[in-house]
């Protein structure tokens, strides 16, 4: 049995700190990936992608309204919570173990990780340093040559964020790759693939229209990279934070 | 060249594409110049589901051939009549997904899921009837009564306004009408104890603009048409397709039955303006006229069908019209600026009226008896919500309707179906279901009438009855369905049936027409899914 947490007795917010001793010992990448991904499945719809969309239980930063052990998070998400929101699951203790892992690990790069960052100051600078509206869409301003991001913050953590504005090309998503394509009359057409099958392909091309295309009538079609700049060079630390905590407001219209 | 900057240099090229994109409030009300779109549920305001296209015709209409299939993931009603511009087709996925698809080959571009609240429950199904279009900017109004504006090329949303609250048994699922810069709904939920109203509401920001509700409050006229407290929990929901006549500047709606339902005796008097068609200032929502088709209704013959405005010529001179072929088993015709009656007359087997006094307020004969009392047509009517069509080629009124059907209405209880299966009193299903009725029991109809006399030119009989609409076409064909499962194209002219097609599920939806390079395509959504069809 693993050993609970150390916490503030008496505290109903607690602090849950992710110490080595309390740590499996044989975690291995996959095992977080794995968490990662029954946690985005599972437990995000409600949590949010960081895990802090549930006044007073913050999942990322280790916060919940009582001190947990990590047995009690791996009961929790297999049994749920008698009434509340939160339901019981099919899941496995192996299952639910890595989930628990993989809160942990974002615990560890929270507390290492992003400065923290001023949303106000990185609005102003989504708005006009960064040009970002120039490809991007919040609540209905701005361009649909790249993704939308009205419901961002809702989607995606903090840290994947921080890499999209850093490192864009590292992890796209497959809904927001690029394609080109080249008729038989040798127009080029390039833009976000929204879907293709063996005869054909559907874009909103960089004029944002909405475009079809029979596979017979190309010359040549393929994914190109993402237009998405890089603002490790054009933005300081601060700026990608600020813009960072911009965007995770960015969770849906009214 | 950067990426930042070769992004920026296209910016001036976007904004022009995207400005000969949007669909202008102008486009909406003149679509009969670019046929090839359709920008209305009813093709333009006027509600006339009329194609100017003639590339499909009576010659050649044998040679059609199914060109793809798109079906959908619910199980619901498809009632939805899809928007076609430039190329892409916009429709509902029942009860609240709009789906942006290619027109000419069915194959999505997007889908936005809108997931209505619980209370969401409209009385006869957890359907939509199709999406309204403005600038770039796609309207829909959803069974939990918010009206949601949703981005045309992204599929994003926009804004989501609460226009009535669900808890309390309001619903919407008609196609919004786009008017200027206003989008106007009506609330449904008028079986229950809702008062029903029409709104309008901005359409860049959702915010309101003005409201009429459907049941006058004390110190309005019409209030005194309601006996006690009863007006406050009267019903009279508006539930289907709105018009717009640009002259008169007047929006017209057609109103649902007063609440309950079937006991009148709480509710004296003749519940106004429940049955019946408004007309309101598009800019202020004030009533300019109305016209109630079935006072004191106690038998459900909501007058929630689709109005159609049509310019005849009428005792000698033209005239501006509106052609109603009502639930209650009446046709009209009205003047559509100033509300007269100029002619009602029975299109239907119909028991319920002998007559009308002077100003067509019907003298009503039949009433509901503690024994029981039949009456034509049945509860569902002779029409319901099927859209109708109007051929300004033919001058002729083209409505697909139920013959022959009554019922036997008992004091305050849910009428019984008379001489019919009662199979068919379900309203609508999606897959095909055997059929018993022998050859004096209801039967669906598709005729054309001759809106002067509203004298029937033609008829196509069809064995089991109908809750399709109808579309006629520049190519003299008229296209309808029913709950047989056949999608029919037949002679405008003669009503003689042309070419048929098996959809497999039956048709609870009104066709609709567009063209794609050229090449013209005929639409109709039949079972959980939509066909669409054009010339080899």
């Amino acid at each position: 049995m693993r050993k609970p947490l150390a916490v503030p007795v008496g505290l109903l917010l607690s602090i849950w700190i992710g110490s080595g001793l309390a740590r499996a010992q044989h975690e291995t990448a996959a095992d977080l990936l794995d968490g990662e991904r029954a946690f985005r499945n599972t437990c995000a719809n409600c949590h949010g992608p960081d895990g802090d969309q549930i006044t007073g239980i913050d999942l990322g930063r280790g916060q919940f309204r009582r001190p947990m052990t990590d047995d009690d998070l791996v009961r929790i998400i297999r049994s749920g919570i008698p009434n509340t929101p939160m339901p019981a699951s099919q899941m496995s203790v192996e299952q639910a173990s890595k989930i628990v892992a993989y809160l942990r690990s974002m615990a560890d790069a929270k507390r290492a990780g992003v400065a923290p960052g001023d949303a106000l100051r990185g609005k102003a600078a989504f708005e006009g340093k960064g040009n970002c509206a120039s490809c991007h869409r919040v609540a209905g301003v701005g361009s649909r040559v790249g993704p939308d991001l009205t419901t961002v913050g809702q989607r995606r953590s903090a840290k994947e964020l921080e890499r999209s504005l850093v490192d864009p090309a590292a992890d796209v998503d497959p809904a927001n790759r690029y394609y080109r394509v080249v008729l038989r009359d040798g127009s080029v057409v390039t833009g976000r693939l929204l879907g293709h099958d063996t005869f054909t392909i559907q874009m909103i091309d960089s004029h944002e229209q909405l475009r079809s295309f029979n596979m017979s009538d190309l010359r040549e079609r393929g994914f190109v990279d993402s237009p998405m700049p890089s603002y490790r060079a054009t933005m300081s630390t601060q700026e990608i934070a600020d813009v960072v905590s911009y965007l995770q407001t960015l969770r849906g219209i009214r | 060249m950067s990426r930042t900057i070769r992004f920026a240099s296209v910016i001036c090229a976007m904004l022009a594409a995207s400005l000969q994109a949007q669909v202008s409030f102008d486009r909406v009300l003149h679509a009969d110049r670019e046929p090839q779109n359709w920008l209305s549920y009813s093709a333009t305001p006027l509600n006339q589901r009329y194609s100017g296209l003639t590339q499909i015709t009576s010659a050649n209409v044998r040679t059609l051939q199914q060109q793809w299939v798109w079906q959908t993931r619910s199980l619901e009603k498809f009632e939805a009549t899809p928007l076609v511009v430039d190329g892409v087709m916009y429709t509902v996925q029942a009860p609240n997904d709009v789906v942006a698809l290619d027109a000419a080959t069915g194959r999505p571009f997007w889908t936005y899921n809108y997931t209505p609240a619980p209370e969401g429950r409209p009385c006869c199904g957890r359907v939509n009837r199709g999406v309204a279009i403005l600038g770039e900017t796609l309207y829909m109004a959803t069974i939990d009564a918010h009206l949601i504006a949703v981005d045309a090329k992204s599929g994003q949303p926009i804004w989501n306004t609460v226009v009535a609250k669900a808890s309390e048994r309001y619903s919407m699922t008609h196609t919004p009408l786009v008017v200027k810069d206003k989008v106007i709904v009506g609330t449904g939920g008028g079986d229950g104890p809702i008062r029903g109203f029409i709104a309008a509401f901005d359409a860049k920001t959702g915010k309101e603009i003005w409201r009429f509700y459907t049941i006058p409050a004390p110190g309005e006229p019409g209030n005194e048409t309601w006996s006690g407290e009863s007006w406050k929990t009267g019903g009279a929901g508006v539930w289907n397709a709105g018009a717009y006549d640009a002259d008169a500047n007047l929006v017209y709606f057609g109103t649902g039955n007063p609440a309950p339902d079937w006991d009148g005796s709480h509710r004296l008097g003749d519940n106004l303006y429940s049955d019946s068609v408004v007309a309101l200032d598009a800019d202020t929502g004030k009533l300019k006229w109305h016209y109630q088709f079935t006072p004191h209704d106690e038998l459900d013959y909501d007058a929630t069908q689709v109005p159609v405005l049509a310019d005849i010529p009428w005792q000698g001179r033209p005239r501006k019209v509106m052609l109603w072929a009502n639930r209650n088993g009446v046709m009209y015709v009205l003047d559509r600026t100033t509300g007269e009656f100029l002619k009602g007359k029975p299109y239907v087997k119909t028991n319920w009226l002998d007559g009308f006094d002077e100003k067509g307020r019907p003298h009503r004969v039949k009433f509901p008896t503690k024994d029981g009392t039949l009456i034509h047509p049945h509860v569902h009517g002779a029409t319901n919500w099927a859209p109708p069509a109007f051929s300004p080629k033919t001058g002729w009124f083209y409505v697909a309707s139920w013959e022959n059907s009554g019922t036997v209405a008992v004091e305050g209880q849910f009428p019984k179906a008379a001489s019919a299966n009662t199979r068919q009193t379900a309203m609508g299903q999606t897959t095909l279901v055997p059929f018993f009725n022998n050859d004096t029991e209801p039967f669906g109809v598709v005729r054309a009438y001759d809106p002067r006399t509203l004298d029937p030119k033609w008829e196509f009989r069809m064995s089991d009855i109908t809750w399709g609409g109808t579309l006629v076409t520049a190519g003299d064909l008229v296209f309808s369905g029913g709950r047989e499962g056949y999608f029919l194209a037949l002679d405008a002219k003669t009503g003689a049936l042309l070419w048929k097609a098996s959809v497999g599920g039956q048709i609870n939806a009104g066709a609709m027409s567009y063209a794609v390079n050229g090449k013209q395509y005929v639409a109709i959504a039949a079972g959980n899914a939509l066909f669409a069809y054009s010339l080899p």
